[in-house]
């Protein structure tokens, strides 16, 4: 069974988002996804500054296996991606909570984070998936 | 729920991902896929290759069925054992599927062939057997593991029974050996040295056990497919098939011209592709950009379309990424290729990219 932290938020399409609470926000993909996505080999982060909206596609993990898009959970600002990736992708397998962030995020309206899965609605679905 | 092999209760104990795959249910990874690459380059891994359907053809007319059958020539299977890759090619030039054909002998041959394709190639053979006397069996009773790697034929020797284990150990590449209803082959599908044991069905778990407990690592077709890559080596259905013939997918080395007068089904057809100023050829791509290759993206020069890939990876032996394509000749030393609609520099290498756990291209 595959980790879902309680304190974090969650979207359909396996992105997790932690409040930071000096109104940003950082994302990346779950537990779930980077097992289902086996051994990561190459990750295109988003640039600093970038404004994307909520479900737009501003990353793409590269697995052995096939390349996945990464979206916004939220639309807003790109303040800075996790410049380790490059050189050292698999952290997302090894660490997909911690080392293995992919971007941090200004909302433009930090309250849609309410609207976000918590943990119990996102353990659900990757348990539906399995 | 695809079929299972011998093994598939040995895939579930070791946590395999499982995957359908030519009808079959096979591994994917157990794990890490990369972490099972490395391990057959530098040590010796084990596959399950059950899927994969051994064929024996035996008759008087065994030989002159597989002369006219085949485009490679089994007349040059002179020694006993001796192995051969072949296409079975249709009239119009393409491939029906990729095999290997080893000769046992006195009107004996055993064929190896794709597990997606067995039915189909086993229509094909019955369809030109015509008054050749030859009986075509399907061996469905017989198993099969690949153990490759370097240390994969040191590791495999005292798991042999004693009957097959001295010819075995003495095989040369590409020879096979029997024995005890064992058949030991010196062949593979990763660049690397090692053995392929057909087997019964029955023994396969008893053998797959003891491998492992001597340190070799369970492998899924995950590695499997980008040790091939590296290798150079060519996936039925995705770099040839039944409408792209081998002169254009690198394999022409397999086809055997001579004799002239072996009229092998195909010859006409890709006599005029050979002489055809149009024929495309097969190269190796290395991305000298960011990204990752992958199947069917489009390879261009200028902006200039020019061909696309086939098969494309992230080689984990080089840390980068590599593609074989169908071009336009002369496509030069450079092009582009476009990776999710962006063009990425790519350099054009001839494969293999990798060869005994060793890189074969200037990185």
């Amino acid at each position: 069974m595959s980790e879902v932290p309680a304190e974090l938020r969650y979207t359909k399409t396996h992105e997790w988002v932690r409040d930071n609470g000096d109104g940003t926000l950082t994302v990346g993909i779950t537990d779930h996804a980077q097992e289902a996505l086996g051994d990561i080999v190459f990750v295109e982060t988003p640039e600093a500054g970038r404004q994307v909206d909520a479900e737009e596609t501003c990353a793409v993990v590269e697995s052995v296996k096939a390349a996945s898009d990464i979206y916004a959970p939220l639309g807003g600002e790109i303040l800075e991606a996790n410049a380790a990736l490059t050189d050292t992708p698999d952290a997302i397998n090894t660490s997909p909570y911690e080392e293995g962030w992919i971007f941090r995020l200004a909302p433009g309206d930090p309250d849609a984070l309410e609207g976000l899965l918590d943990a119990a609605a996102y353990e659900q679905i990757a348990e539906d998936e399995a | 729920m695809g079929l299972r092999t011998p093994l598939f209760s040995e895939h579930e104990r070791l946590g395999a991902r499982l995957v359908p795959f030519g009808g079959w249910e096979m591994p994917l990874h157990y794990g890490s896929q990369l972490d099972e690459h490395h391990a057959v380059r530098r040590g010796a891994g084990m596959f399950d290759v059950s899927h994969m359907r051994p064929l024996d053809i035996e008759g008087p007319d065994a030989a002159a069925f597989l002369r006219h059958l085949l485009a490679n020539d089994v007349a040059k299977l002179q020694a006993p054992g001796k192995a051969l890759y072949s296409c079975m090619l249709n009239q119009e030039g393409g491939v029906v599927d990729d095999l290997i054909v080893y000769a046992r002998g006195a009107g004996r041959y055993r064929i190896v062939v794709n597990a997606a394709t067995a039915d189909k190639d086993v229509a094909w053979m019955q369809a030109q057997r015509g008054s050749f006397e030859v009986g075509i069996r399907r061996r469905d009773d017989l198993a099969m593991i690949a153990i490759q790697g370097p240390e994969a034929r040191a590791r495999t020797e005292p798991l042999l029974p004693p009957e097959v284990r001295e010819p075995a150990m003495m095989l040369q590449p590409f020879f096979a050996a029997d024995g005890q209803g064992w058949f030991v082959g010196r062949t593979g599908y990763s660049g690397e040295d090692g053995f392929e044991i057909i087997l019964p069905g029955e023994e396969t778990a008893g053998l797959w056990r003891a491998l492992h407990a001597a340190g070799v690592r369970p492998c899924g077709l995950g590695a499997r497919d980008t040790l091939r890559l590296e290798a150079g080596m060519n996936l039925y259905g995705q770099d040839m098939d039944e409408t792209v013939g081998p002169l254009e997918s690198g394999l022409e080395w397999t086809i055997a011209w001579e004799p002239a007068e072996r009229g092998f089904v195909g010859r006409e057809a890709l006599v005029r592709l050979r002489d055809d100023p149009r024929r495309r050829e097969f190269v190796g791509l290395l991305l000298s950009g960011r990204g990752i290759l992958r199947s069917h993206q489009q390879v261009s020069v200028a902006g200039v379309p020019m061909g696309q890939t086939t098969s494309g990876g992230f080689s984990p032996t080089l840390g980068r990424s590599i593609a074989l394509a169908r071009v336009v000749r002369g496509l030069g030393t450079n092009c582009e290729v476009d990776i999710r609609g962006k063009l990425v520099p790519a350099r054009v290498v001839e494969p293999p990219f990798v060869r005994h756990g060793r890189a074969r291209v200037q990185l």
